[in-house]
């Protein structure tokens, strides 16, 4: 097909951060070009999950609980199993095992068998010919409930469970998981200080609402099962799928589809994806499941609901002396993630700020609300909306400018934190410059109900540690050469972020070839190999990495083959525009295959552990290869009657390392503002005694293309020594900064807090109501709950010979 | 028997009263380029045009599409030939995941057609019916401008 219009190509080059030329150092490295499958999403041809269709499939429905907390005493499924065309109906009973996204989350069931834990629960599954009848039959299942009190908030969770605690196993009621942590001295650090302050906050949960639901369709033929699911992780379900159903991973292969969104909702592995592979074992026909909008509101995974109580000790001149963070979870149903989301919310405080004293104190609560789990950001916007706020309100304390106080803080390029994370590349200082300086914030208008606000954060380039303990690689790719072209094979899966055009332009780079010369054979756990997943931004920097390392053990090959066939030294050998030295790719190819025999090389990535430089309870989560930085501007207008925000726009600065190719870079930091505009200002996953309030896309609010501001993006590019051709992260951490940089703007404008998200008129009118009458001009919590938690683990701080690298 | 024109080809169809143009497209003609976001109107994943306007198609019963001409993402290329709108979602990123794609294309060309040089508030009005959780929207507002601005012949 045409891609090359001339009056589209000339605009190619008004993309921020890159023209078309890119670098002149690379070949496609850089340059501002269409993803790979471009032409195949914007003519419909790309098959998601849902559009999959295999003669004779069978339709799954399942039937989900309408209660947030009861006992099953019984499913009758009998009238359900007599209706024509039903070929099989399911209940937990027949998959006993339980399985979670790790190893420490692993207490949930496909379909729950003794109890459920919260509306939405699923419960039973029927295969039919169509959806209709399958839905039909569901409605004639028969279960026999026995009701519990449900437990709806964090502080009722904290209380003794009235009737028994949610997972009956659990040793300490309604408490998930408790953390308590202490790196240096924090006594003595408040002791020393000039100053000391304490604030409150609470950011509501949400939803991920990715625009594809959900869907898998699984096929059990000649011993071997085969999955294909929108997942953004296919060997997490992979490995759920071998152990629910007693297969080997060997027999189980999991295709991750085309995707339509993700954003964390499908990390985990889901009960429609085992109930789809066990009833196409059950029925030996094909199975599909797609959820519906309603549903995928309650498999949810979402972002956690979180408490936040943070005291702070400062020198009169600004600078932190130590810091003590709490936080209180509000997990819902299941584990999912929540472990290491409770010890995300204490790890990248000390990765944006020097804390030379600092304690962590997180607590998750099980409660009978739909589970949450991993959304962009993971457990790190919460913190960072409350410390970004919390250093707001200590420069305010200190007469002091917010941003040079946060300045005086700022970690340093090539360090070591107080919690034992590498800091290496970090542009902290020069995303503030730029951001300050496009901005205008120190000149901004001031004037009654126009503000702006200001805030910078940090974020991961990938988990340092896998989700299950092993010493294995990452990320593992294989390369493929022979007469008839490359292929990469990689487990990595692309869900819309880009992930196999990074791919084939890194190895396009490394050959000399065109990205289009590239074959891609992603996300297959049949036909790749391991990749973990697309999650905690991970993907540029490790499959990229792996996929480096391959290329360029094959260009050696290559470049030796077609050495000794043109009678050149390797040295002398050039590889670029197609061509091997004197020969073409393909003579280099013929000349390798003559030489070697069958070509392939593999390459592979996992972190170094110099990435992390202490161990405690929780020190896997925090370290990173690199950590990406960002700082952002809001400007808006709120009004003072109506309580109504507009934001007018928003500067945006991200330390990239460098830009692979900045149309997708933009696309994720336009994206990743524009979430954040929505957690800011309206996004909530909210309920009213145990049900959802609004599991519909019309009554769960978020921004419309007519509600978003102009956003203007700044890259900043300084290579990242160990990054895939210096680059880091850019799928989240834009996100970071922009949640509290609306939140200072509207006290810019208003000279009232809001310290809660997202922020409503409502709220606004209530903060200026406590002004008016003379009170905190404040909305938000009062009170952090008594926590039982644990004596603090005294951590030694990382060596002297460590803390600088 | 349903009988309708989709982009330009015509097909005969036995359906349910209750089916709603959505299911027909995808179930039973196979066009599986129109989307699914939440199957209740809201959130424009499935758009498509009905003689030109932009309906949901899920909201869309066979009594009123009965002899209609219905153009869906498959059919806006001609030939191997992209629709300039098609050809600036590519040039600018404005498909990420791509689930949105295909109905912000229909909504875009709607708009287009109607009004060959929209600003960017009628744009960004225009397209308010369709959600997307990629891009923040500038980048497919960015495209819509810039596929106004393709030679008139082009589209």
């Amino acid at each position: 097909m045409s891609t090359s219009r001339e009056w589209v190509g000339r605009r190619l080059g008004t993309v921020p951060g890159g023209g078309e030329d890119g670098d002149g150092a690379f070949q496609v490295v850089g340059k501002a070009m269409p993803r790979v499958d471009a032409v195949s999403k914007v003519t419909g041809a790309t098959v998601y999950a849902d559009d999959l269709s295999f003669p004779g499939t069978l339709h799954c429905v399942l039937l989900r609980s309408p209660l947030p907390h009861a006992r099953i005493r019984c499913i009758d499924v009998q009238e359900a199993a007599g209706l024509p065309d039903v070929v099989a109906v399911l209940t937990g009973a027949a998959m006993p095992t339980r399985f979670g996204v790790s190893p420490s989350s692993e207490e949930e069931q496909a379909l729950a068998a003794d109890k459920v834990r919260y509306v939405g629960e699923p419960v039973a599954a029927v295969a039919a010919r169509d959806e209709a009848t399958a839905r039909e039959a569901c409605k004639m299942i028969q279960v026999d409930y026995e009701l519990l009190e449900p437990v709806t908030s964090i502080d009722q969770a904290l209380e003794v469970p009235m009737d028994e605690p949610i997972h009956a196993a659990s040793k300490d009621g309604n408490v998930h998981r408790l953390a308590s942590l202490e790196f240096g001295d924090v006594d003595e650090g408040f002791a020393a200080s000039d100053h000391v302050r304490e604030d409150v906050f609470f950011y509501e949960g949400s939803n991920h609402l990715a625009m594809e639901e959900h869907s898998a369709t699984a096929i059990f033929s000649d011993g071997q099962l085969t999955v294909w699911s929108s997942t953004q992780s296919p060997h997490s379900v992979h490995r759920a799928l071998s152990s629910v159903l007693g297969l080997p991973m060997r027999r189980v292969r999991v295709v991750a589809t085309p995707h339509g969104g993700g954003f964390g909702g499908k990390v985990d592995p889901c009960s429609h994806e085992i109930v789809v592979a066990k009833l196409a074992m059950i029925t030996g026909r094909p199975v599909k499941c797609t959820l519906t909008r309603e549903e995928v509101f309650y498999n949810h995974r979402g972002r956690h609901p979180v408490l936040m109580w943070v005291r702070t000790g400062v020198t009169q001149d600004g600078r932190i002396r130590a810091m003590h963070f709490r936080t209180a979870l509000d997990g819902g149903a299941h584990a999912s993630l929540g472990a290491a989301t409770t010890y995300y919310t204490g790890a990248l405080q000390p990765a944006t700020y020097d804390l030379p004293a600092y304690r962590f104190e997180g607590c998750r609560v099980f409660t009978n609300k739909a589970p949450c789990g991993p959304k962009r950001g993971h457990g790190t916007p919460q913190p960072r909306f409350a410390l970004e706020l919390h250093l707001d309100k200590l420069a305010e304390d200190l007469g002091m400018d917010p941003v040079e106080l946060r300045r005086r803080n700022y970690v340093r390029p090539n360090s070591r934190t107080v919690n034992g994370l590498r800091i290496t590349s970090c542009a902290i200082e020069k995303v503030t410059d730029e951001v300050l300086a496009a901005s205008g914030f120190s000149r901004r208008e001031r004037r009654d109900g126009h503000g702006q606000g200001f805030a910078v954060s940090a974020y991961l380039c990938g988990a340092g540690t896998p989700m299950y303990l092993n010493r294995m690689p990452h990320s593992e790719v294989s390369l493929k050469v022979d007469r008839g072209g490359v292929t990469v094979f990689c487990g990595a899966t692309d869900i819309g972020q880009g992930s196999d055009t990074v791919l084939a332009t890194l190895v396009a780079e490394e050959l000399g070839l065109e990205r289009g010369d590239v074959r891609l054979v992603t996300g297959d756990t049949g036909l790749t190999p391991v990749d973990l997943g697309s999650y905690s931004s991970r993907v540029t920097f490790m499959a990229g990495n792996a996929a480096i390392e391959a290329a360029r053990k094959m260009r050696a090959t290559l470049v030796a083959a077609a050495a000794e066939h043109s009678g050149s030294r390797p040295a002398e050998m050039t590889v670029a525009g197609g061509k091997i030295g004197p020969l073409s790719f393909e003579q280099a190819v013929a000349a390798a295959e003559e030489r070697y025999g069958t070509l392939g090389s593999v390459g592979s990535y996992a972190p170094p552990p110099s990435i992390s430089a202490s161990k405690y309870r929780g020190s896997a989560v925090g370290p990173s290869p690199a950590f990406s930085y960002s700082a952002a501007v809001v400007d808006l207008d709120a009004d003072r009657v109506s309580g109504e925000v507009r934001v007018n726009k928003v500067w945006i600065a991200h330390d990239i390392g460098r830009a692979l190719n900045p149309v997708l870079v933009r696309g994720q930091v336009e994206g990743g503002v524009y979430m954040g505009l929505g957690e800011a200002l309206m996004e909530a996953q909210a309920y009213r005694n145990g049900l959802l309030h609004h599991p519909s896309v019309l009554e769960y609010k978020t921004p419309l293309s007519s509600d978003m501001p102009e956003i203007e993006q700044l890259l900043v590019e300084q290579p990242d020594p160990e990054g895939p051709y210096g680059a880091k992260e850019v799928g989240q951490g834009p996100l970071l900064p922009v949640v509290p940089a609306v939140v200072s703007a509207i006290h810019d404008a208003l000279g009232v807090w809001v310290d809660e998200v997202p922020v409503t008129p409502e709220k606004i009118l209530r903060a200026l109501d406590a002004h008016a009458k003379g009170s905190d001009p404040r909305t938000g919590p009062r009170s952090f709950p008594e926590i039982p938690y644990p004596p603090c683990e005294k951590v030694a701080l990382p060596d002297a010979a460590s803390a600088t690298l | 028997m349903l009988r309708l024109r989709v982009n330009g080809e015509t097909y005969e169809t036995l359906t349910e009263s209750n089916e709603t143009l959505l299911e027909i497209l995808r179930e039973r003609l196979g066009l599986t380029g129109t989307k699914h976001g939440c199957e209740l109107g809201e959130c424009g994943a499935c758009t498509v045009l009905l003689d030109g306007t932009p309906v949901l198609a899920c909201l869309v019963l066979p009594d009123q599409i009965d002899d209609a001409e219905v153009t869906t993402v498959e059919g806006l290329a001609d030939g191997s030939v992209l629709h300039p709108l098609q050809e600036a979602f590519m040039a600018l990123g404005a498909s990420q995941c791509g689930y949105c794609t295909a109905g912000m294309l229909l909504s875009a060309k709607a708009l287009l057609d109607e009004q060959p040089d929209p600003t960017r508030e009628e744009i960004r009005a225009a397209l308010a019916g369709n959600v997307c959780r990629c891009t923040g929207y500038a980048s497919i507002v960015d495209a819509v401008a810039l596929a106004a601005k393709a030679p008139k012949g082009a589209r």
